[in-house]
């Protein structure tokens, strides 16, 4: 254990340069940006050139670059990312408010992906060129071609117009049903707390088809490659041996071959995570879903800039921390990792 | 060449996918060329009586909100979604590519400095770094193609990178090299048209890739702006109708921006398969 909290350790040291980057990246963006920041913070349209000035002074927009860089710095420091002018609110606040939101429909997804992508490639991998492994590969080669915000729109023509099925897809919760108290902002957990299961239906049925969405649009690269790990691992001496010393197949499969075949499947979850995280922008937008990716989608096209920056940075921030975990769960499936 | 149209033959016989797919690809070509002058109905024009009709044999993929009928819409479409995922690969493709074979060819602090350039690029998720890109250089279709040509980018220069320094201290470089060719010389008469093939089953895996951004970019409203014909926001104007049950308007455009992905994903596949077969799985 303590060789995996050190490369924690490490890992998250060598990322401070990326995240430093990721930090002066953002901030050239919002000064390429176009319109004077100033104009935008004035109280009103018709503000007199005095108090424009005057805030330019105050948001050290006259400084040299270099020193607005470091002030900036210090902001998001002290976790400053200024205001939003569509809500009024810090866009820490609205930030902190809102990624619940998209971390339970992100993290939903994820989990259905992975509970249907493996069980698929494992099955596709132990009959190569049977019809289940063309049906398998028929579906990922198609589901990469669905843009998410299409399937998206189709599911809902399919379960709430045609079928009926689903609720109304806008929101998380049905406006009609009492939202629980706030702990974790997961409406799943926060309502399993209070033990109001008519919330927790509710709210669950409306995250099914936004998250299938999302699951649908990343389940061909996962499935692809388990299929792909599996097969390799398949033929590899160690599963002869385990079959010859008569292990169930059920066990040779599923323990040894799997365990082996998942150090692949974790390689791509990175870049797995950060098509999600794009897809998130889209399916929050297809399902009006209340999160953070919607939020920066509105300011972004009332050209209001502050929190779109802080959007790009916090997903930056996750994605990074993403790549973190990833590479630690690599070390736990294979130790030969962490040993060097 | 002979022997390589030999081995494409025998690829494409065994897998006649890979020809559909080019066939499709062709006719998409042709579609995004001479399409515009075939339609029977003006794509922008609309006709108010006639909105939201369903598929008919005069609207054969029916009528949007104004009237305007999608079948020519789609058609119309093809032209600009085409151009921009192409611009936008062909730009990513001509800088990295450079920038790419310069650095695994030179190494030394270029090397460093692009690195941790690409790594930056790489920390972003790269949709949210494309809607970024966009709002910054304001929202605008040619910023859509710097966009998405930007966050192609690493892959190009990775990829350029990688082939270069398993070449750079090989024989014929060696004696290009000799023969009295600079740095440059060296790099673009040599290296560059060495990795050309290996590069350009990329671009054709990778067309495929910057049509479902740009076009997703669209549908959050950047970049094109009604009522201009392009798929992503003719499916983002259809979402609006979707819920009260007129499925054309997204279905079609939406049919048509998975047949273009697919062709283009399969090409690259086949492309694969035809010139570097280990890399098949």
């Amino acid at each position: 254990m303590p060789a995996l909290l050190r490369r924690a350790g490490w890992r998250l040291f060598g990322s401070l340069p990326a995240l430093f980057g990721v930090v002066v990246f953002t901030f050239l963006l919002m000064r390429v940006l176009p319109g004077d920041p100033a104009i935008f913070f004035a109280s009103g349209p018709n503000a007199g050139e005095a108090e424009i000035q005057a805030i330019r002074e105050q948001m050290g927009l006259d400084r040299p670059i270099p020193e607005q860089l470091v002030r900036y710095l210090g902001d998001i420091g002290r976790g400053r990312l200024g205001r939003s002018m569509g809500t009024g609110q810090p866009v820490v606040t609205d930030l902190v408010n809102r990624l619940p939101a998209s971390l339970e429909l992100t993290l939903t997804a994820l989990l259905l992906a992975l509970s249907c992508a493996l069980p698929l490639g494992i099955v596709a991998a132990l009959a190569p060129n049977s019809a289940v492994d063309h049906g398998v590969r028929l579906l990922c080669t198609l589901g990469v071609c669905v843009p998410t915000f299409v399937s998206g729109l189709l599911l809902i023509y399919a379960f709430y117009y045609l079928l009926g099925l689903a609720p109304d897809p806008t929101g998380r919760i049905d406006i009609f049903a009492s939202q629980p108290p706030r702990v974790t902002g997961f409406l799943l957990i926060d309502s399993a707390l209070a033990g109001d299961w008519e919330a927790w239906r509710a709210a669950a049925t409306q995250l099914v088809l936004p998250a299938t969405t999302m699951a649908l649009f990343v389940l061909a690269p996962l499935a692809r490659m388990t299929r792909a790990a599996m097969l390799a691992v398949l033929t590899s001496d160690f599963i002869r041996t385990g079959d010859a010393l008569g292990l169930s197949r059920r066990r040779v499969v599923l323990v040894y071959a799997l365990r082996n075949a998942l150090l692949p499947v974790i390689t791509i979850m990175g870049i797995v995570f950060s098509t999600m995280l794009g897809a998130n922008v889209l399916v929050e937008k297809v399902f009006s879903w209340p999160g953070v990716a919607s939020y920066a989608l509105d300011a972004l096209l009332a050209s209001d800039y502050a929190p779109v920056q802080g959007f790009v940075l916090l997903m930056a921030a996750i994605f990074v921390l993403v790549n973190l975990v990833v590479d630690l769960l690599y070390g736990l499936a294979d130790p030969r990792v962490s040993m060097e | 060449m002979n022997a390589t149209l030999r081995h494409a033959a025998w690829v494409l016989r065994g897998n006649p996918v890979t020809l559909l797919a080019g066939l499709g690809t062709f006719v998409l070509l042709l579609l995004a060329l001479i399409g515009p002058a075939l339609l029977a109905y003006d794509p922008i024009a609309s006709n108010v009586p006639m909105a939201l009709q369903p598929p008919s044999a005069a609207h054969w993929f029916g009528t949007d909100q104004l009237g305007r009928d999608v079948f020519s819409r789609v058609i119309a479409a093809t032209r600009l979604d085409l151009a921009i995922a192409a611009s936008a690969v062909a730009l990513s493709f001509a800088l990295g590519a450079m920038i790419g074979a310069f650095c695994g060819y030179i190494g030394g602090r270029l090397d460093r400095w692009v690195g941790r350039f690409v790594d930056v690029l790489m920390a972003f998720p790269l949709f949210v770094l494309a809607m970024a890109l966009v709002a910054a250089l304001g929202n605008r279709v040619e910023n859509i193609i710097y966009a998405t040509a930007i966050i192609n980018l690493p892959f190009y220069i990775r990829f350029a990178r990688a082939e270069v320094n398993v070449r750079r201290n090989l024989g014929w470089v060696e004696a290009a090299r000799c023969s009295g060719h600079g740095p440059v010389g060296v790099v673009m008469r040599f290296l560059l048209p060495n990795i050309l093939p290996a590069m350009a089953v990329q671009v054709s895996l990778n067309l495929g890739w910057a049509i479902l951004n740009a076009a997703g970019l669209s549908f959050l409203g950047l970049g094109v702006r009604p009522p201009t014909p392009e798929w992503g926001i003719m499916v983002a104007e259809g979402a609006r109708f979707i819920t009260s049950g007129k499925w054309w308007l997204v279905v079609c455009p939406g049919a048509a921006l998975m047949f273009a992905v697919l062709c283009f994903n399969l090409l690259g596949d086949g492309l694969r398969d035809i010139l570097d077969p280990r890399l098949r799985t």
